[in-house]
C-alpha cells in the first residue's frame, strides 16, 4: 500500500506519470483509445507546466515577500498591458489544446461501414447483447457470487468485473454498437476501447470500435441506474476473426438446439425437488437482487413475495407477472430471458419457499400453455 | 437624522419597482424552463439531436433517385418492459438508393387475452441521419389497436432524402412498442367494437 | 477610503431587540439573520458530512459491510443535496446578510421581513428532506442530479417530499437573491458607486442574478418530475413522446450556473483577504469585475458538457467543448490577479490568509481537472468516474468551503468582538489541508484507473486507493470539529478585537466597532 501511495503522490510529477501504471488512464487496445490517452497526457503536461509557473510564483512570493523580509509593500496595481498578456496567452494555449482535441473527436466519428453490429440493451441490472446479422442473443449478468460481496468468501481476482456470458467480438474488424435501455439510463463503458455511451430508454445511440489485440476487456455501467448500479459489469472478449466466426456459428447452433430442446421438454414433468433446486438457483440469480434472498423484498420499493396473495392464490397472475413483467415498475418480463423450464422452476420455488408451502408444482408445459393462450 | 435617513421616502417605491422586475424575471424563467420542452423538440427536428425523428407523414419524393449510392437501412424492433406483444420486422435490413421509395412490413401480435392499444416510438442512429429519413406512410404515426390473440402486418413506406451526407453508409431505425391501452384515444378504442375480438 | 460619522453613540443597541427564542424567530436584523444562516449551514455541513462518513466507511474495503446499496444511494444523493443547498449556498447567503450592508454602508437589508422568511423556511425544507429518509422505501436514491426516469417511474414515493423540499429551498434562495440585488442597487451609501464596491459585493451581485435566472428553471424541472411521476404527463418518457435526455438539458441549464453560484462569492472573499494580508491593493479591480461577469455569462452556454456521452452530434460537442474551455480564460485572469497582488507585498500568514492561499492553489488544481474534463474525446473516459468526483470536490470543498472558512476567520472578530484562538485555528487549517488532499487527490487516480462514481462496492484494484481516501475523509471530518471549537470559544470570549484587527484590511466594515453594533450605518457614511 505504501508503495502505491508513493507512486500516487509522485505521479503528479510529469516524468512519473508517463510510466504505464494502474493509476493512470489506460492506453487501451484501439487506435482511438491510444489517441485519447495521448491527448489526455498532452493536456495533463500543459496543466503541469502552467501549475509549476503559477504555484512557483506564489511560493516565491510567500517566501521572499513575507513581512519579515519585505516590511514595506510595493504599491503597484492596474496594468492594462499585463492584463492583456495574461488573457491572450491562455487563449493561445487553449487553441493549442483545441486542435488535437478536435482532430481526435472527428476521428471518433468515423462512420465507415461496420462489418458487425451488436445491439446492446441495458436493464436493471444486466446487459443484453444481440448480434444483428446472426440469430444470437443473450443476457450478460454479474458472475461474482453473493457470498464474496457479503464477505463470506474470499474475493476472486476479477471481483465484480466478471460476467456469466461476455460479449464476443472479432479483432481487426469495425464493430458497431447500438446502445439502448429497457428502463432507466445506463451507460455502456469499456475503458480499453475508449467507448462510453449512454443507454437511453426509447432511443438508440451509436458507438464503434476496432480492437487490435485479442483479449478480455472489462468495464462497468457508468450511469447511476438504481440499487445495483455497481453490480452490472461489462466484459468483452475479442477473438481473431476466424475464431469469432467459429464461435458465432456454434452459438447459433446452440441457441437453435435449445429452442428445439425446449419444445421436447414440454412433455416431460420435473419432480418437486428438481424444480425447487433449479428454482432456487434462478431465483438467487435473477430475482433476489430486488425481492431479496428472504423473499421479503424492500418495503416501499420491491414487494414481498412471502405470504402475499398473488403467490399463495393466483397462479395465472403469478405466471403472468413473471413472464410479462409489470409496466411502469422495475419488474421486467422474464419470458424472453429464461427458458420455459427455468420459468416453471422459479415460479414453483416462489410458491413453496419461505413458508409459502402452497404445494403447487408448475411445469414448463403450464408456462408454455399460458404464453400461447 | 431624518434628513440623512438612507431609506428616504422616495427610496421605498424604488424597492418595490426593482422587486417587481425581479419577480417578473423569476416567473419568466420558470416559464422558460417549461418552454425548453417545445424548444427542444424544434431543436431536435432541425438538428436530428438524440436520434429523434419527425414522426409525421412526409410528402412523397419528387427528386431523382441517386443510384450511385447505396445505403444500408437496418431495422430494430423492441417492446417495452412488461409489454407482452410480439413485434418484428419482416426483413432485418434493406439496401436502398437515396430517393428510392421502399415498403417494409412489420409484424405485430397480441398474445394476451385482452384487446390492447400500442404505440411505436422511432429512434434513428446516427441521429443526424434521422433528418433525411422521410416516412410517407407508417404505423408509427398512430396508436395501433390489436384485439386479443390477433396479429397484424403493418407497413412502413419511406425514402431517404438524396441530400443525405456522403459519410452515412448505415442507418438504423429502431422502434420501441409501448403499451398505450390505458391512454388510448377514443377513436382507436372504437375499432374494437367495430371488429369482433378473437376471443 | 471612507470616513464614518455618528454611529458610535448607539451603545444601547439591544434596546428594542426582544430576548430569547422570539428574538431569533421574529428578527429582521441582517446580522441576526446572517448568524442564523451561518449556524444553519454549519449544522447542515455536519449532517451532510456525516453522510459522507457513511459513504467512506462503506467504501473503506471492497465488499458490502455496513449499508445496503439502496441506502448507499440515498446517502450519496442526500449528501449532495444537503451540501449544495444546505451548506454552501446558505453559508454564502449568511455572509451576504452580515457583510453586504456593512460593506456598502447600509443600515440593513432592503427587505428585512422577507429576509426573515427566506431564512425560516429553510429548516422546514431540510426537515422534510431528511424525514423522507425514514419513509417506507427510503429517501431519494437517484443522485442529486435526479435523472429521469430513475427519479420518475423508478423512484420511491418519497420523491414527492423531495420535490416539495427542493421547491422550498428554491423559494428561499430566490428571496435571498432578490434581497441582495435590491440592497445593492438601492442602499449604497452616498459616493459608493458600483465600481467602488468591494469585490465580495460585486460577486454576490452577479451571483444573485444567476440565482434568479436559474433557480426557477430548477423549480420547473422538479415540477415536471412530479407531474411525470404522479399526474401522467410524459415530459421525460419516450412512450408519451417525451425524452429522458431533455431532463438532463433542463437540469444542467440550471446546474452549470449553479456551480458558479457556489464559487463566485468565494472569488469575492479571496479578493478581500489576499490584499489585506499582503498589505497591497488588489492588482486589477476592474478586470476582476469583468472576469466575474464573463464567467457568469459563459455559464449559460456550457451546460451540455455534462452530457457528452448522451450521444450528441459532433457540431454540438465541439461547440460545448470550446465554450467550456473558454471559461478558463477569465478564471485564469482571477488567479493571475491574486498572484500579482501578493507579488512584492508584505505578506503575513494569519489563518484567513492560509485558507485563502490554499484556496488559490487547490481551486486551480480543480480548474486544471475541469479543463481536462472539457476536452470531449477524453471526457468519454473521465465521465462519471471518480476523476469527476475529485474535480468537483476540489472546486467545492477546497474551493468554496475553504473560502467560507477563510471568510469566517477573517470576519469572526467583527462578528464576536473577540479574536479567535490563532493556535487552534492553525491546527484546524493544517489538519484540513493535509486531510482534504489525502481525501480527494487519490480520487483522481481511482477515476483514471476506471472506478465509476456512485458505486457501493468496487473491484480489488481500487482497494488501496479507497482506503487512503477513506482515512483522509475521516480525518477531514474530525478536523471540522476543531473549527466548531474555535468558533464557540471565540463567541464566548477571548482577546478583545479592535475595530480593525487586520493591518492591511480595507472597507467600511472595519470602520464600525467590534463586535459590530446591532444597528450600524443608521446615518450613511460618506464614501470618497
Amino acid at each position: 500500500m505504501s508503495t502505491k501511495l508513493i507512486t500516487a503522490l509522485t505521479a503528479m510529477l510529469p516524468f512519473a506519470a508517463s510510466a504505464q501504471s494502474s493509476l493512470n488512464l489506460t492506453q487501451g487496445v484501439t487506435e482511438i483509445s491510444q489517441r485519447v490517452y495521448d491527448l489526455h497526457m498532452t493536456i495533463f503536461y500543459i496543466c503541469c507546466v502552467i501549475g509549476v509557473i503559477v504555484f512557483g510564483a506564489m511560493f516565491v512570493s510567500m517566501v521572499i515577500h513575507r513581512k519579515s523580509k519585505n516590511p514595506k509593500p510595493a504599491t503597484f496595481h492596474e496594468n492594462v498591458k499585463v492584463e492583456i498578456i495574461w488573457t491572450v496567452i491562455p487563449f493561445l494555449i487553449l487553441i493549442g489544446m483545441a486542435i488535437p482535441a478536435t482532430q481526435t473527436l472527428f476521428a471518433m466519428e468515423d462512420t465507415s461501414e461496420a462489418e458487425v453490429t451488436v445491439l446492446v440493451t441495458g436493464s436493471q441490472w444486466k446487459w443484453h447483447y444481440k448480434y444483428f446479422d446472426h440469430d444470437v442473443e443473450y443476457f450478460s449478468l454479474l458472475a461474482t457470487r453473493q457470498d464474496q460481496i457479503n464477505n463470506r468468501l474470499d474475493k476472486g481476482e476479477n471481483y465484480l468485473l466478471e460476467v456469466d456470458r461476455p460479449l464476443v467480438i472479432p479483432t481487426d474488424t469495425k464493430v458497431r454498437f447500438l446502445v439502448t435501455s429497457d428502463d432507466v439510463i445506463h451507460s455502456w463503458w469499456v475503458p480499453d476501447f475508449a467507448v462510453k455511451k449512454d443507454a437511453n430508454p426509447g432511443f438508440i445511440n451509436e458507438a464503434w470500435t476496432k480492437v487490435d489485440e485479442p483479449g478480455i476487456y472489462r468495464g462497468q455501467c457508468a450511469e447511476l441506474c438504481g440499487k445495483d448500479h455497481g453490480f452490472m459489469p461489462v466484459v468483452v472478449i475479442a477473438k481473431e476473426p476466424a475464431e469469432y466466426q467459429a464461435w458465432i456459428s456454434e452459438q447459433e447452433a446452440i441457441q437453435k438446439q435449445a429452442k428445439e430442446e425446449e419444445q421436447r421438454l414440454l412433455s416431460m414433468s420435473m419432480s418437486k425437488d428438481e424444480l425447487m433446486e433449479l428454482g432456487e438457483r434462478i431465483y438467487l440469480g435473477s430475482c433476489a437482487a430486488c425481492h431479496q434472498p428472504s423473499g421479503e423484498g424492500i418495503p416501499g420499493v420491491f414487494p414481498s413475495l412471502k405470504g402475499t396473495d398473488m403467490v399463495l392464490n393466483d397462479i395465472d397472475g403469478h405466471i403472468d407477472i413473471v413472464v410479462n413483467g409489470k409496466a411502469g415498475t422495475a419488474m421486467q418480463a422474464f419470458g424472453n430471458q429464461l427458458s420455459l423450464r427455468e420459468l416453471a422452476a422459479v415460479i414453483t420455488y416462489e410458491r413453496n419457499a419461505w413458508g409459502n408451502n402452497t404445494g403447487d408444482l408448475i411445469q414448463a408445459a403450464d408456462v408454455n400453455k399460458f404464453m400461447n393462450e | 437624522m431624518a434628513t440623512n435617513d438612507p431609506t428616504p421616502t422616495n427610496a421605498r417605491p424604488d424597492n418595490a419597482r426593482v422587486v417587481k422586475r425581479l419577480l417578473f424575471v423569476v416567473v419568466g424563467m420558470f416559464g422558460f424552463g417549461f418552454a425548453l420542452v417545445p424548444l427542444y423538440e424544434v431543436f431536435c427536428d432541425i438538428t436530428g439531436f438524440n436520434g429523434r425523428t419527425k414522426n409525421e407523414q412526409a410528402a412523397a419524393n419528387t427528386r431523382q433517385v441517386d443510384t450511385s449510392r447505396t445505403i444500408n437501412v437496418q431495422f430494430i424492433t423492441r417492446v417495452n418492459k412488461g409489454m407482452p406483444w410480439g413485434f418484428s420486422p419482416e426483413v432485418n435490413s434493406v439496401r436502398v438508393h437515396p430517393g428510392e421509395t421502399k415498403v417494409v412490413n412489420f409484424l405485430a401480435s397480441n398474445p394476451t387475452g385482452q384487446n390492447m392499444v400500442a404505440q411505436a416510438i422511432p429512434s434513428v442512429a446516427p441521429g443526424e441521419a434521422g433528418l433525411y429519413l422521410n416516412k410517407t406512410e407508417c404505423f408509427c404515426f398512430n396508436q395501433q389497436p390489436l384485439a386479443a390473440g390477433a396479429d397484424t402486418k403493418m407497413p412502413m413506406q419511406f425514402y431517404l432524402d438524396p441530400d443525405i451526407p456522403e459519410h452515412i453508409h448505415t442507418l438504423t431505425l429502431s422502434y420501441t412498442m409501448y403499451d398505450m391501452t390505458a391512454n388510448a384515444q377514443p377513436d382507436v378504442l372504437a375499432t374494437f367494437e367495430a371488429t369482433p375480438s378473437a376471443d | 477610503m471612507s470616513t464614518v460619522a455618528g454611529e458610535m453613540d448607539h451603545n444601547d443597541h439591544h434596546h428594542h431587540a426582544p430576548s430569547g427564542f422570539t428574538r431569533w424567530l421574529f428578527t429582521t436584523n441582517h446580522k441576526d439573520i446572517g448568524s442564523m444562516y451561518l449556524w444553519f449551514s454549519f449544522i447542515m455541513f455536519l449532517v451532510g458530512g456525516s453522510m459522507a462518513m457513511v459513504i467512506r466507511a462503506e467504501l473503506f474495503q471492497p465488499g458490502l459491510q455496513l449499508v445496503d446499496p439502496h441506502f448507499f444511494n440515498q446517502m450519496t444523493t442526500v449528501h449532495g443535496l444537503i451540501m449544495v443547498f444546505g451548506a454552501v449556498m446558505p453559508a454564502f447567503t449568511g455572509l451576504a446578510n452580515w457583510m453586504v450592508p456593512l460593506m456598502i454602508g447600509a443600515p440593513d437589508m432592503a427587505l428585512p421581513r422577507m429576509n426573515n422568511w427566506s431564512f425560516w423556511i429553510l429548516p422546514f425544507a431540510f426537515a422534510i428532506l431528511l424525514a423522507s429518509l425514514f419513509m417506507e422505501g427510503g429517501g431519494p436514491a437517484f443522485g442529486w442530479t435526479f435523472y429521469a426516469p430513475l427519479s420518475t417511474t423508478y423512484s420511491s414515493d418519497s420523491t414527492a417530499l423531495f420535490v416539495f423540499s427542493v421547491h422550498i429551498m428554491g423559494i428561499s434562495s430566490i428571496m435571498g437573491a432578490i434581497n441582495v440585488i435590491v440592497t445593492i442597487m438601492n442602499m449604497r451609501a452616498p459616493g459608493m458607486t458600483y465600481m467602488k464596491m468591494p469585490l465580495f459585493v460585486w460577486t454576490w451581485f452577479i451571483t444573485a442574478f444567476l440565482l434568479i435566472a436559474v433557480m426557477p428553471v430548477l423549480a420547473g424541472a422538479v415540477t415536471m418530475v412530479l407531474t411525470d411521476k404522479y399526474f401522467g404527463t410524459s415530459f421525460f418518457d419516450a412512450a408519451g413522446g417525451g425524452d429522458p435526455v431533455l431532463f438532463q438539458h433542463i437540469f444542467w441549464f440550471f446546474g452549470h450556473p449553479e456551480v458558479y453560484i457556489m464559487i463566485l462569492p468565494s472569488f469575492g472573499i479571496i479578493s478581500a483577504i489576499i490584499p489585506a494580508f499582503s498589505r497591497k491593493r488588489l492588482f486589477g479591480y476592474s478586470s476582476m469585475v469583468y472576469a466575474t461577469a464573463a464567467i457568469a455569462g459563459l455559464s449559460f452556454i456550457v451546460w451540455a458538457h455534462h452530457m457528452f456521452t448522451t450521444g450528441m452530434p459532433v457540431a454540438a460537442e465541439i461547440f460545448f467543448m470550446y465554450a467550456t474551455m473558454l471559461i478558463s480564460v477569465p478564471t485564469g485572469v482571477k488567479v493571475f490577479n491574486w498572484v500579482a497582488t501578493m507579488w512584492r507585498g508584505s505578506i503575513t500568514f494569519e489563518t484567513p490568509m492560509l485558507f485563502a492561499l490554499a484556496f488559490v492553489i487547490l481551486f486551480t488544481i480543480g480548474g486544471f481537472s475541469g479543463l481536462m474534463l472539457a476536452i470531449t474525446p477524453v471526457d468519454f473516459q473521465y465521465h462519471d468516474t471518480y476523476f469527476v468526483v475529485a474535480h468537483f470536490h476540489y472546486v467545492l470543498v477546497s474551493g468554496a468551503i475553504f473560502s467560507i472558512m477563510a471568510a469566517a476567520y477573517y470576519w469572526l472578530p467583527k462578528w464576536t468582538g473577540h479574536m479567535y484562538d490563532e493556535t487552534l485555528a492553525k491546527w484546524h487549517f493544517w489538519c484540513s489541508l493535509i486531510s482534504v488532499n489525502l481525501l480527494f487527490f487519490p480520487m483522481h487516480f481511482a477515476g483514471l484507473a476506471g472506478m465509476p462514481r456512485r458505486i457501493p462496492d468496487y473491484s480489488l484494484q481500487f482497494a488501496d486507493i479507497n482506503q487512503i481516501v477513506s482515512i483522509g475523509g475521516f480525518a477531514f471530518g474530525l478536523s471540522q470539529l476543531i473549527f466548531l471549537w474555535v468558533v464557540i470559544k471565540c463567541a464566548r470570549g477571548g482577546e478583545k478585537a479592535p475595530a480593525k484587527p487586520w493591518e492591511g484590511a480595507e472597507g467600511l466594515e472595519w470602520t464600525v466597532p467590534s463586535p459590530a453594533p446591532y444597528h450600524t450605518f443608521e446615518t450613511p457614511p460618506e464614501v470618497k
